[in-house]
């Protein structure tokens, strides 16, 4: 049996033994912008080979956590394990979607060069993407039914196509866990369609992904594993068993009286 | 990551490249001037300040072309500003005109001016367009107070600080187009070599950081490219205009083409031309500063690339607004009277002006022109008591008619999560929504009993479909 600290490179090849170690643990994450704690004491282990969601009400922090995961906001204490090693260590393992937002779409470039971007983790410094990667760029495109918009310049795609080409990056960085910022949020019902497509294929491939959801009403038919997410873990466990009337009132309902006890508990702790 | 341990390359080719100029110093740059010089037939000195302008021109273009698309076009000004009282304290502590000395001084207190703008902007609730405007006034006053200290002082008149502030290309010298040759030179190997990462941070920083690239790094080096840039542009175009040379080219640029690998190139020739000409436009007005004619010339190229650059440029965004509204006009006209006619029940009895007019809020005037304008396409026919749609314009009709009702159940059935495709045509409407959610609006439209190809009882077959 291999030891948790094997490198996951050498087990990458699906070897059994590999499954043994989680894709992704967080041990004791707190997250703080300037002095108020956004997320508290976060726990995590996920299992592999399942879609997973994140679901919380607005402000829960879900955004922030998954951020805080990639390192793109600081975390004021706590450690996050990907493939049983250190974040930094096995990063090139991991696929991110950011939220659309979360860019100019007006910048100068075509849909094809944002899905070259995927491929550049896999590039040295100076070094340009080539025809492979190209090719892989046009397959990805055509996975999310954009193949004939690869030229099109980006501020010219609706907002479920850029969101398509957005996955489509995700899709090139050929990753084993995928993290996935609300890529659902404000699309049509044909992307939606295309993205929920995608998610199953990836599973199919033994691929781990992990997706900040906003719906209530999809979320149990498109996820496999469910996190409910409000500043601290509420509850996490398979779809079945977590999405249920008590969770989400504990998520969603209630939310100051959540914080309330909570501000008990520390005062309590501290006497 | 390992990889980019090679950026370490960049400071060991920098010191090569000053150890190498100093070991040859500026002699065979000056016989390569008088050669070319005698080459093009010009004199030595119009040459030197001509390859210096169009050089300067060419480098402030492509370093600002990424400025503005990473919308720091003001930093440039605030560096350019932040750099007077560097340019004021290295000549105190040198005492002479050193060029090189107090570029250097100047770019010290610029990159320290832009780091005091990020510091304000995360570390206090200033916005980032007030940081800026706090940095670049401080700093400018400070070097004013500084440069007046040194003028009243009598070894101070020589070092003519006054062309730093709007700028004087014909004190140009050897040395001067040397440093700006080098400056030049590092840039754009540095914007070629690195394209491809400050295209990524450019426009998706996090994601870059995702995949581990040193972010901070490579944005600072951005940022060192510009305020270099900035400051070897002070001697010529001075410290108040020189953002100008930043700006004007890359946002000329941007209304020719959207690819980038277009407009980087693109901004760089404008800035060279804009550069060449400003230089001939100054000579030819001696008397204005170099910095205010160099920017006068920058903003001709300006002009002519917002008004006929093809697709973003003013004429053509007007020209393609016109086509819209005549096409909407258009289809209004052929939508009110097909459904006009349903409410008939009868197709081929005209619509009269004044039921058009109730049903539109046009004035008699626009429906003249319309009307005559439907003509002239063959989907109208006049009657001596109104207008009906031609079997073309029945055609024609029946589709738009069809394709605004789908488009208003869609909007009505599935508006939350629709909202980013409102604004679109309803032409497009087969473009956007799949063939099965087309199929389900169908069906909802036939049950309410307003499917337009059936509607109105006519004699005439008003789809293809009914053809079969």
């Amino acid at each position: 049996m291999l030891s948790p600290n094997t490198d996951p490179s050498s087990t990458a090849a699906a070897a059994p033994s590999s499954e043994r170690v989680p894709p992704f643990e967080i041990h004791d994450m707190t997250v703080a912008y300037h002095n108020k704690p956004v997320l508290w004491d976060v726990d995590l282990t996920v299992p592999e080979n399942q879609l997973i969601a994140i679901l919380g009400p607005n402000g829960a922090g879900k955004s922030t956590l998954i951020k805080a995961v990639l390192g793109l906001i600081p975390r004021a204490s706590g450690r996050v394990d990907i493939f049983g090693k250190p974040y930094e260590t096995n990063r090139s393992l991991v696929g991110y979607v950011p939220q659309r937002e979360s860019v100019d779409w007006d910048f100068p470039i075509s849909a094809l060069e944002v899905v070259l971007m995927g491929r550049y983790g896999h590039l040295g410094l100076f070094r340009r993407p080539g025809k492979h990667d190209r090719e892989i760029s046009l397959d990805a495109l055509d996975k999310v039914g954009m193949a004939d918009y690869a030229e099109r310049q980006i501020s010219q795609l609706s907002g479920g196509q850029q969101q398509r080409v957005f996955l489509a990056r995700a899709l090139v960085q050929d990753a084993r866990l995928y993290f996935m910022d609300e890529p659902f949020a404000g699309v049509d019902a044909a992307t939606e369609r295309a993205i929920l497509t995608l998610l199953r294929e990836l599973k199919e491939q033994q691929k781990t992904v992990i997706v900040v959801h906003h719906s209530l009403q999809t979320v149990r038919e498109y996820f496999d594993h469910l996190i409910l997410l409000n500043m601290r873990v509420v509850a996490h466990g398979p779809m079945a068993e977590t999405f249920n009337d008590d969770n989400l009132q504990k998520t969603y309902g209630g939310r100051l009286a959540i914080l309330d006890r909570a501000a008990e508990a520390v005062r309590q702790a501290k006497e | 990551m390992q990889r980019f341990g090679l950026l370490w390359l960049i400071p060991v080719a920098l010191a090569l490249e000053i150890t190498a100029v100093e070991a040859f110093g500026l002699e065979p740059i000056q016989q390569g001037i008088v050669v070319l010089a005698d080459l093009f037939g010009l004199h030595y000195n119009s040459f030197l300040i001509w390859l210096g302008t169009s050089l300067l021109g060419l480098t402030s273009g492509v370093v600002g072309a990424f400025a503005v698309l990473k919308k720091r076009s003001l930093v440039g000004d605030a560096v350019a500003h932040a750099a007077l009282p560097g340019l004021a304290i290295a000549f105190m502590l040198i005492g002479e005109r050193n060029f090189i000395g107090m570029l250097t001084g100047a770019a010290i207190s610029g990159i320290l001016g832009s780091l005091a703008i990020s510091w304000l902007i995360r570390h206090t609730r200033i916005k980032s367009d007030a940081a800026i405007g706090i940095v670049l006034s401080v700093l400018f006053g400070l070097g004013i107070a500084l440069s007046r200290i040194i003028q009243d002082d009598p070894t101070g008149q020589q070092a003519g600080l006054d062309a730093f502030l709007l700028g004087k290309t014909a004190g140009m010298i050897s040395q001067d187009l040397l440093t700006i040759a080098l400056v030049a030179a590092n840039v754009l190997v540095m914007v070629a070599l690195l394209y491809k990462e400050f295209k990524l941070i450019g426009f998706d920083p996090d994601f870059a950081a995702v995949l581990g690239w040193p972010v901070l790094v490579l944005d600072g080096l951005l940022m060192a490219l510009l305020v270099f840039t900035t400051v070897i542009g002070l001697p010529a175009v001075g410290v108040v205009l020189i953002a100008a040379m930043l700006i004007i080219p890359g946002v000329s640029a941007r209304f020719w083409t959207d690819k980038l690998h277009v407009l980087v190139p693109l901004a760089g020739f404008f800035g060279l031309l804009t550069g060449f000409v400003g230089t001939y436009a100054s000579a030819q007005f001696a008397d204005l500063p170099a910095g205010a004619v160099i920017v006068l010339s920058g903003s001709a190229v300006f002009m002519i690339s917002m008004l006929v650059a093809p697709r973003r440029g003013l004429i053509a965004r007007s020209l393609l607004e016109l086509t819209t509204r005549l096409r909407i006009a258009r289809q209004n006209l052929l939508r009110t009277l097909f459904e006009a006619a349903e409410e008939n029940e009868n197709i081929d009895i005209p619509i009269t002006p004044s039921v058009l007019l109730k049903l539109r809020s046009w004035s008699p005037r626009q429906l003249q022109v319309l009307s005559w304008w439907g003509r002239l396409l063959g989907e109208v026919e006049s009657h001596p008591t109104g207008w009906r749609l031609t079997e073309a314009g029945r055609r024609h009709a029946a589709q738009i008619v069809r394709a605004h009702r789908l488009w208003e159940v869609y909007l009505v059935e599935q508006a939350s999560i629709a909202s980013d495709h409102v604004h679109r045509d309803a032409d497009e409407i087969e473009h956007v929504l799949t063939p099965e959610i087309l199929k389900d609006l169908e069906q909802k439209l036939q049950a309410a009993g307003r499917w337009p190809a059936t509607a109105p009882s006519s004699v005439h077959p008003l789809t293809e479909g009914e053809h079969a």
